[in-house]
């Protein structure tokens, strides 16, 4: 019901066929993809399968090489990436960086501080914070710009398994009480959330996508989860049965060789264990 | 006797005054540009940009144009050459900067000495003649330094947020790439007004040392650049009074003046918090 209500939300983003070429090879091809407003859409993938850049090209930070990406005119975008360094010498406290790129409401810095758990070290300096206070520090700022779309790369990265838990649930919280879309990537196979509306499987291109509740029926799943932590966490798994080439082409299990890989099927729902020929990256 | 020691001592007085006036209107200047060039650890980037003014003037001799404008365009051009090599090249920046420093500088030397209808003074160029500083060369200092920092201070936002995340500014709107382009232009601009009072060899310490000085006293970038300010003019102050008494030169002296400060700023006094605040937990 929810779903079909969604197709109605403004688009933020909208990609088709966008890719990016880079030293004579792909590093992501053919990507459809679309985020609208109040829209959780998780991208997952193993590591150079493109999607940190399939995220910058959503939001503008890599032009296309081929393809269109289209996004709602003054789109606002929070944007959390995978690493960031900041120069010992740059005096930064945590407060500071929330208006990094825009003046801010003093309640709202405060609200964002206190939505990351955070509050206590908005007078740190950032360079002092640990692995797991600097990603939160990253994710409030981008909370406290209320943006249109929010997007993260890898945004439990030095946060432990409770913490992994606590921030999803945060990210689908701060969705449904300010409509904004989300665009996350999670390198972890096993770890999505629950919450999510549109699981997109990347491999240097789209492999394949779903509603988690497709993958919450698998019996891994289960097996690995239980019931214990249902409402948060899904898994996703499935056996890659092809392999790609540096020319942007596809070798599938049987050896023969193809121009793109959306001519096959993944199953997600059962395990893969047919896929011999493959680059299987289900733990 | 009597009449000509007086006339003596205002003369010195007002070379002295003039030296002392500019050299103050540079550090204001080079102050809030050197932290920049200290965050975004270009230190060797700045050393390259002013070494290629020598070629600069060498031009500007040959071609019969404005000195200032000529080592500007060269400086500018160095910049933007390093940019395009950095992006179209296979060599790292670190030895493409080798490169660049380097030959401009023995560019600049050979040519000079090709010159030989004119007659140039090298050291002046090399390690700057701020006791030959005009009225003219005052103005320029203080109109050309108020042109550039009235523009950092209008870049300073989209600046400071390419330098702490140059993917968070893009992905904000924040344009990195023009940020970018333009702390280039203001570099190439104070390097030509900054290579009369302390030349070309001595301009990055001019830079670095007041910035790196005043890191310990900062909490914000903003008041960084004010304290690399202050302490640039204490620099200036203190290397030219030393100058007059010891007859040193009075470049040199300066730098010298600056190590001394950022020596002392090292200094731990027990009264100050010098350590940064980390007053949370670790998660």
């Amino acid at each position: 019901m929810l779903q079909t209500a969604r197709q109605d939300q403004e688009v933020l983003v909208e990609m088709r066929n966008a890719g990016v070429h880079r030293s004579g090879r792909w590093l992501v091809r053919g990507v459809d993809l679309t985020v609208r407003r109040g829209e959780i859409v998780t991208l997952i993938g193993p590591n150079g399968s493109g999607k940190s850049t399939t995220v910058k090209m959503a939001i503008g930070v890599l032009q296309p090489d081929e393809g269109a990406v289209r996004r709602m005119p003054s789109l606002k975008v929070g944007y959390v990436p995978q690493k960031v360094s900041i120069d010992w010498t740059l005096p930064l406290s945590v407060e500071r960086l929330m208006a990094l790129t825009g003046t801010l409401d003093r309640k709202k810095v405060g609200e964002a501080l206190e939505a990351a758990g955070i509050a206590h070290l908005a007078r740190a300096e950032v360079q002092t914070l640990s692995g797991g206070e600097f990603q939160r520090a990253l994710l409030a700022r981008a909370l406290a710009r209320e943006p249109d779309l929010l997007v993260l790369d890898e945004p439990v990265q030095g946060v432990d398994f409770t913490g992994e838990i606590a921030l999803y649930q945060l990210i689908s919280e701060i969705r449904d009480r300010t409509g904004c879309g989300v665009l996350l990537i999670s390198h972890d196979l096993h770890v999505v959330m629950a919450a999510t509306d549109t699981v997109i499987c990347l491999n240097g291109h789209i492999c394949c996508r779903g509603t988690p509740e497709k993958v919450l029926k698998s019996p891994e799943y289960v097996r690995l989860f239980g019931a214990r932590a249902g409402d948060t966490l899904a898994i996703y798994h499935h056996h890659h049965d092809h392999t790609h080439l540096a020319d942007g082409r596809v070798r599938q299990a049987d050896g023969t060789i193809v121009d793109d890989c959306h001519a096959h099927h993944h199953d997600h729902a059962r395990d893969g264990g047919q896929g011999g020929g493959g680059h299987g990256h289900a733990g | 006797m009597a009449a000509r020691v007086v006339g003596g001592m205002v003369m010195l007085d007002d070379f002295f005054t003039r030296a002392l006036v500019a050299g103050i209107g540079l550090a204001m200047v080079v102050g809030p540009l050197g932290c920049f060039v200290v965050w975004r650890r270009m230190a060797y980037f700045g050393d390259t940009m002013a070494h290629s003014a020598l070629l600069g003037v060498a031009l500007s001799f040959l071609f019969e144009i404005n000195l200032t404008a000529g080592v500007f365009v060269v400086a500018a051009l160095a910049s933007l050459a390093l940019l395009f090599l950095q992006r179209h090249g296979t060599l790292s920046t670190d030895a493409l900067l080798g490169i660049l420093s380097h030959s401009t500088l023995a560019l600049g030397l050979v040519m000079v000495a090709f010159m030989s209808w004119i007659r140039i003074d090298l050291m002046a160029f090399l390690f700057g003649d701020i006791l030959a500083v005009s009225r003219m060369d005052i103005a320029m200092i203080y109109g050309g330094g108020a042109l550039v920092l009235l523009v950092l201070a209008w870049l300073w936002r989209p600046l400071l947020a390419a330098t702490v995340n140059p993917e968070i500014a893009a992905a904000e709107g924040m344009r990195p790439e023009r940020a970018r382009f333009i702390f280039m232009l203001l570099m190439a601009a104070m390097i030509a007004i900054a290579m009369k009072i302390v030349g070309i060899m001595l301009i990055t310490s001019l830079l670095i040392i007041p910035a790196a000085a005043g890191r310990r006293f900062a909490s914000t970038p903003e008041i960084m650049a004010i304290a690399a300010s202050i302490a640039g003019a204490i620099a200036v102050i203190g290397g030219l009074t030393a100058s007059l008494q010891f007859d040193t030169p009075s470049g040199p002296s300066i730098v010298v003046a600056a190590l001394i400060l950022f020596l002392l700023s090292l200094v731990r006094l027990p009264w100050r918090q010098t350590a940064p605040l980390n007053t949370g937990g670790k998660i």
